[in-house]
């Protein structure tokens, strides 16, 4: 049967098209969803096994935090630094430089800390992991580790997920304490702001549950996120060197925007309605 | 890389990382000020706390002696209850007078103790009953206005 119209008929089986188009995107992300979300209970069901053999967490903890501390260390006191000079500069405006020890320490300890160390962190650590188990599906390690009756999610993913999720939280608080040294060193020993105030004002402003207990949750929900997504990033790239590329980079774009995103709604909740 | 080596780097990281959280509490923030484990509360009732929070100073003499641990108000009296949590080596005498004060023109504001001349002391769960509200500035530029305006119609 021929269209009278090619124009006219076409109309129709072209949005149908679209339709379908956009179907099949939904259902494939709810599919990808779902096998991301099965993955991590699977990780959950067989983190016993990686806490019995502990030195592979141990081992996973050395390629993730230790490797990962120059960058964390470094950053840290220059965001500090920055955060001095640029904070004194508008503080000074209102005659309330004293203050700049609060800003520094408070903008560090909520948002900075947490967030940045978990953006460093899932580029450095994050994209090594991610290719680093894509690498071994590749070369079919993996396969070979089922063949020896070894389950690969017990021996090589649960380690490295405990070895993310514990190396976050602390990361981010050196994070923090390297940022509140390195704006001592710029307000107090540069700009000269007073050191009785600049510690006296923060030690009032910074409480220990709202603002930094509340932080090291940040940061351990960002470890979950970061170290969940480069794994299954990972565990599921298609098995060639492009695919792999093509996953550590998803890793780096997808953790960003989750821990963006986390924390949004992790500050919506924690500090709402506070004076 | 050896396993002896690893483990030594990795204790120190986990160290370091501890350090750092100790370091944050203690230092930054204030777990180490005023204990408040050894404290006791007493209740004080303003008509009017300004904007008094929770967690603000509790001061005598300029010095931090305890911290306001809940700001509530009563329907039945219509007046605002504030718990006072002072720490238990200062002790006040029972007519002691609150009052709430701001600390510099635009800081924050805290609740200024003065104590009286009785002997008794105040204990746990006692009501301070000598209270000076907040100063509410918008209420005293009206006075000022009010005590103006009637100045120049006693003039004329």
């Amino acid at each position: 049967m021929t269209p009278i119209c090619g124009w006219a008929g076409s109309m129709p089986s072209r949005l149908v098209k679209g339709v379908e188009r956009i179907g099949h995107r939904v259902i494939d992300a709810l599919w990808r969803l779902g096998v991301a979300s099965r993955f991590f209970v699977l990780i959950l069901l067989h983190s016993g096994s990686s806490f019995r053999r502990i030195h592979l967490v141990i081992k996973e903890l050395f390629s993730t935090g230790v490797l990962s501390l120059i960058i964390i260390l470094v950053s840290g006191l220059f965001v500090g630094m920055v955060l001095g000079m640029q904070g004194y500069d508008t503080l000074q405006r209102y005659g309330s430089e004293e203050a700049l020890g609060v800003m520094v320490a408070l903008s560090l300890v909520r948002e900075l800390g947490p967030v940045v160390a978990a953006l460093l962190f899932a580029s450095r650590a994050g994209s090594a992991i991610t290719a680093e188990i894509g690498l071994m599906k590749a070369t079919e390690q993996l396969s070979a580790m089922e063949m020896m009756a070894v389950n690969p999610i017990a021996r090589v993913v649960a380690p490295r997920f405990w070895a993310g999720v514990i190396s976050m939280p602390l990361l981010a608080a050196m994070f923090s304490a390297m940022g509140v040294f390195g704006g001592y060193l710029v307000g107090v020993k540069l700009i000269g702001v007073d050191e009785g105030s600049f510690w006296s004002q923060m030690q009032s402003a910074v409480d220990f549950h709202q603002d930094i207990l509340n932080g090291i949750i940040k940061s351990f929900v960002f470890g979950v996120a970061v170290t969940a997504i480069a794994l299954f990033e990972g565990y599921d790239a298609p098995p060639t060197a492009e695919g792999v590329s093509g996953a550590t980079t998803r890793t780096v774009v997808t953790s960003s925007l989750a821990i963006l995103a986390l924390d949004f709604m992790l500050t919506a909740f924690m500090f709402r309605g506070e004076g | 890389m050896e396993r002896t080596t690893i483990d030594l780097w990795v204790g120190l990281f986990v160290l370091l990382g501890l350090g750092a959280i100790l370091v944050l509490a203690l230092k930054v923030g204030n777990l180490g000020g005023v204990n408040m484990s050894d404290a006791y509360s007493v209740r004080a009732g303003f008509s009017n706390i300004g904007g008094l929070k929770v967690r603000a100073p509790v001061k005598s003499a300029g010095v931090v002696v305890g911290r306001v641990s809940d700001v509530h108000f009563d329907g039945e009296r219509h007046e605002a209850v504030v718990i006072l949590k002072l720490d238990k080596q200062y002790s006040f005498s029972r007519d002691t007078s609150a009052s709430i004060m701001t600390s510099g023109l635009l800081g924050e504001q805290y609740v200024a103790l003065e104590t009286g001349g009785d002997s008794a002391q105040l204990k746990e769960g006692d009501k301070i009953k000598i209270t000076q509200s907040a100063v509410v500035l918008e209420s005293l530029i009206g006075q000022f206005l009010y005590n103006k305006a009637a100045d120049g119609g006693e003039g004329k």
